[in-house]
């Protein structure tokens, strides 16, 4: 019988970015993204909740031991992002918009090669307390 | 006495950069928040006024005038901004929590009524910092 369970690992960056397209002109970044595309950059406090699911382990009674989950999210996710401009700081924004369903991708993207194929996957980004994405759509 | 407390809050890019200072002092010093590019936070701002209830209307002061006063004098002026280029009420400080707060206080202050005596700003920069100013007298 299959007991699969889904484990969660909440992890956190602070990150300046603004939402900009290189091939439209000032007016038409405002008129889209608003103050979001102010020239001097903003930030948010990122929230992460990376999510695995999968069958506890028979030995060990673990889906994944969340302290090596909590360091390869570290590894691969926040040394990239924390303290960092998006936009400037990073080879994976410096041509993609860095919004909160791209990096929510991009996370995901970073994190799936390192986790074993029998596990799903799946990641949740706050920008906001309010604001949120999820990735891959169950 | 009764206190009042408004939330509000504001995203904004800062860093922490002693510009009398060497890039490795600050480094040194600051870390990775002198990271010159630029960080950010979700800044929640805690705004608390004191005094006495109104007889007629139970109010100390309308909260929604007192948001505002909030959005008018403070966030207008940094949110979605970087605190250290945009806001001209820091020009010249270290974009520290505890200079913003200071800062905060005073933008507030001048326009509250004078039976509204301001009480508290704490700011929280992230989820697990905050800063708490009482004004220049203390808490």
């Amino acid at each position: 019988m299959s007991e699969r369970v889904s484990v969660f690992r909440k992890e956190h960056f602070n990150a300046a970015h603004r939402l900009y397209n290189a091939a439209w002109d000032d007016a038409a970044n405002e008129k889209v993204f608003g103050k979001c595309a102010l020239p001097n950059y903003h930030g948010h406090n990122y929230e992460m909740e990376v999510k695995i699911t999968g069958e506890p382990d028979k030995e060990t009674g673990y889906v994944i031991d969340l302290k090596s989950l909590s360091e390869l999210i570290r590894r691969e996710v926040v040394e990239k992002f924390d303290h960092k401009n998006l936009n400037l700081d990073t080879k994976e924004f410096r041509e993609l918009n860095p919004t909160a369903e791209n990096i929510v991708i991009v996370i995901y993207k970073l994190l799936r090669p390192h986790i074993d194929n029998k596990f799903d996957l799946q990641v949740r980004l706050y920008e906001t307390p309010r604001n949120f994405v999820e990735y891959p759509v169950s | 006495m009764v206190y009042l407390t408004r939330v509000e809050h504001f995203n904004a890019a800062h860093k922490l950069y002693n510009p009398g200072w060497s890039k490795e002092k600050n480094d040194e010093v600051f870390g990775e928040c002198a990271n010159e590019n630029w960080h950010g936070h979700n800044y929640d701002l805690f705004v608390t006024i004191k005094g006495e209830a109104n007889g007629d209307t139970g109010f100390l002061f309308d909260v929604k005038k007192l948001s505002v006063i909030i959005k008018d004098h403070v966030l207008e002026k940094v949110d979605h901004k970087n605190l250290n280029l945009d806001v001209d009420f820091m020009k010249g400080k270290m974009c520290s929590s505890e200079n913003l707060a200071v800062g905060i206080w005073d933008q507030l202050e001048r326009h509250l009524p004078s039976h509204v005596q301001l009480h508290c700003v704490k700011l929280c920069e992230t989820p697990r910092i905050y800063v708490e100013y009482f004004g220049k007298n203390g808490g």
